[in-house]
């Protein structure tokens, strides 16, 4: 039997932060750290969950955990997976979470690299689609037509105007053995990923998307339910990609939910008008496009 | 023991090989690459068991040897220049996080404009980092100092990283002729390396951690104390070292023929060779000179500084590095050291050798007959600027 709500470990891993009330950053580490248990090795760069989790003395971590620098989330991966190995210390799982920022943005450097040197390491994004820590800041993964602090919505310009990195195709068109997409408004395919991703060796990729009330202006209890959203009206999507078999679809809506109704009850959105609601509509259909012709069967 | 023909680059990884690290991260750049080739090569011909990591920058080689020592294995990178700087950041963060990497820096000038060849802007800039630094003269003392680093950095009251540097080129790339002891040796000088601060799967722990402004300062506190104890390490390292391979290492500080001496030449890496034989000459001729050279720039050696100069009539620093906008930093930290101690010693600064010029033996003849006039001076050797700084 897989891995469920109901056979998930019951320690607590990620206990005692100071996160903000509805953090779905902070729900993707406890619930993976659940899957992965009490001998992994987390790295954490600069970002929100090491700021929140490592205040010194007071520690939340119930796992061995370390923040990296900025940059440095999966070479120091590597070194703590290479440190161990040479110790002969053999079951344990190195696993990073970084923000959107620490991935996309300052880290992609060093997970190219470690994907390309194959370390047997698992890489988790965690994806609020700004710098949150920070006080919400445009990153790469920030959609288009999203408030920031350094991307205001005035008259002359409405908000980021790029579309979110392919974080996800850049990852696997490395080659690596397992690659993913989740959510954190589906937790139970999201610890599938984790604990699938566990018993593979060589890298490891989960991009989950985990919405941040604060940045994204919504309530602390919407949290769970805008993230279904997102997966409902096609803004995100489920997928794997396994070296050999390429990539798989995990979930296709039947018909999309309403993109205006999602971006609208965001206050990050809330300036958009017709015709950007248009273009991003537009654009979900561009890339659904791609993601149908490119990737595999449903399962 | 073997009696081998080596460059420094060769003989320090040698040393390495002896000293037999856990973790390797690598990446090349002139005038190291040579470092990680050869390491490379000991791994692959199985005289060295360690995990070869082929890092795609140095702030990851720095960032992986980091996460190795965090989970207590011994560590080992190599940069220069450009690269030490690309990685300054992850410098501060293996000091502060106390663990013991050991790493070469081949010295090399920094950009702009680009430059290859030997000083040492790049490491004197990074003085204040929190790795004990020092400086080599000779392929010999690369090898050997590749045992003592980690020796001394992995002391428990210590627990400092460890940054050996050796002039570009000059030293890299020279050829000499160097004892290479054997690893049984090596293994009776060095103990394996144990450490309660890393991440233990048997007694999880956090590190790495945030630590506000109510305690912050007592940690720098402690940071500083453990680099000041690399002192005594270091003294209790050249002991052991005698012991074992019967040669003799002179701490801090090397002085040579300053007993008697009027005017003292003080300088740091390969330069001092040219230096030592300058003071020859002219002793030969009755002029009573000497050589003092700082081996160990962090912790530095304020002490043993005014011990041999306490009584000179004047002094000048040779260094190849500058703090732009004030002097040579290792002017500003020799008057330092003898304005604690009261000491009047009028000292010279002379910035010489940048990008790898050259520094004659005349240049350093002139700088002693200079320092005749008793009077402050403070220039750009071979180009002047006298006068001009303050």
């Amino acid at each position: 039997m897989g891995i469920n709500v109901k056979t998930l470990c019951k320690d607590e891993f990620f206990y005692g932060h100071k996160a903000c009330a509805g953090c779905g950053g902070s729900l993707a580490v406890r619930i993976a750290l659940k899957v992965l248990g009490e001998r992994s090795f987390a790295v954490l760069p600069a970002g929100c969950m090491s700021a929140v989790g490592f205040n010194f003395p007071q520690l939340c971590f119930g796992n061995n955990a370390v923040i990296s620098t900025f940059a440095g989330t999966a070479s120091m991966l590597t070194g703590i997976e290479a440190g161990l190995r040479a110790q002969g210390i053999r079951d344990f799982q190195a696993v990073g979470f970084a923000g959107d920022g620490g991935t996309a943005d300052i880290g992609l450097q060093a997970l190219s690299g470690a994907i390309d040197r194959n370390d047997d390491i698992l890489y988790i994004c965690y994806d609020n689609e700004a710098y949150m820590n920070t006080g919400i800041q445009k990153s790469s993964l920030t959609p288009f037509g999203a408030r920031t602090t350094t991307t205001p919505a005035g008259k002359n310009i409405r908000g980021n105007l790029r579309p979110k990195k392919n974080m996800f195709e850049i990852v696997a068109a490395h080659g690596i053995p397992y690659a993913a997409t989740a959510s954190i408004g589906d937790l139970n395919d999201f610890m599938e990923k984790v604990e699938k991703a566990s018993r593979i060796k060589g890298t490891k990729y989960i991009h989950v998307i985990a919405p941040c009330p604060t940045g994204w202006g919504i309530a602390p209890d919407e949290t769970v339910e805008v993230a279904k959203e997102a997966l409902d009206c096609g803004l995100w999507y489920l997928a794997e990609y396994e070296e050999g078999s390429g990539m798989t679809l995990n979930y296709r809506p039947g018909t999309f939910a309403s993109v205006e109704h999602y971006l609208k009850r965001q206050g990050r959105f809330r300036h958009l008008t017709g015709d950007d609601i248009d273009i991003i509509n537009h654009s979900r259909d561009v890339k659904w496009k791609l993601i149908e012709k490119n990737l595999g069967v449903i399962k | 023991m073997a009696r081998k023909f080596l460059s420094g680059n060769e003989a320090f990884a040698e040393g390495i090989r002896l000293a037999g690290p856990r973790v390797i991260s690598a990446y090349p750049i002139t005038p190291q690459t040579i470092v990680v080739e050869r390491l490379s090569e000991m791994v692959e011909e199985g005289s060295l068991s360690a995990e070869f990591i082929h890092v795609e920058s140095e702030h990851s080689a720095l960032s992986c040897a980091i996460g190795a020592s965090a989970v207590g294995a011994r560590a080992f990178t190599a940069t220069s220049s450009q690269g030490l700087l690309y990685m300054a950041e992850c410098l501060t963060y293996a000091s502060g996080g106390r663990f013991p990497i050991v790493m070469m820096n081949a010295n090399r000038s920094t950009a702009l404009p680009w430059n290859i060849y030997g000083d040492q802007r790049d490491s004197i800039s990074l003085l204040d980092s929190g790795w004990i630094q020092c400086y080599v003269e000779n392929a010999q003392e690369a090898l050997d100092l590749a045992l003592m680093s980690y020796y001394i950095a992995e002391k428990k009251e210590v627990s400092t990283p460890f940054m050996v540097n050796l002039d570009g080129f000059v030293l890299t790339h020279t050829y000499e002729v160097t004892d290479v002891p054997e690893k049984e040796q090596a293994d009776a000088f060095l103990p394996g390396y144990e450490t309660e601060n890393k991440l233990d799967p048997d007694h999880p722990r956090n590190l790495g951690f945030s630590v506000g402004p109510e305690h912050n300062i007592a940690f720098k506190y402690k940071e500083h104390l453990g680099i000041l104890h690399a002192k005594e390490a270091v003294r209790e390292a050249e002991e052991r070292f005698a012991q074992i391979f019967g040669r003799q290492y002179t701490g801090l500080v090397e002085a040579y023929r300053t007993e008697d001496a009027s005017f003292v030449l003080i300088t740091l890496g390969s330069i001092a060779g040219l230096v030592r034989e300058t003071v020859d000459r002219l002793r030969e001729r009755g002029e009573k000179v000497g050589l003092l050279r700082i081996r160990y720039p962090r912790p530095f050696p304020n002490k043993e500084i005014a011990e041999v100069l306490g009584n000179v009539r004047a002094a000048a620093v040779l260094e190849k590095d500058i703090s732009f906008g004030n002097e040579g930093t290792v002017f500003s930290n020799v008057n330092s050291a003898l304005h604690k101690a009261g000491i009047p010693v009028p000292v010279s600064g002379y910035i010489g050798g940048l990008g790898g010029r050259n520094i004659s033996s005349e240049e350093i003849e002139g700088i002693f007959a200079d320092l005749k006039s008793e009077k402050r001076k403070t220039m750009f050797l071979g180009l002047g600027g006298e006068g001009e700084w303050v």
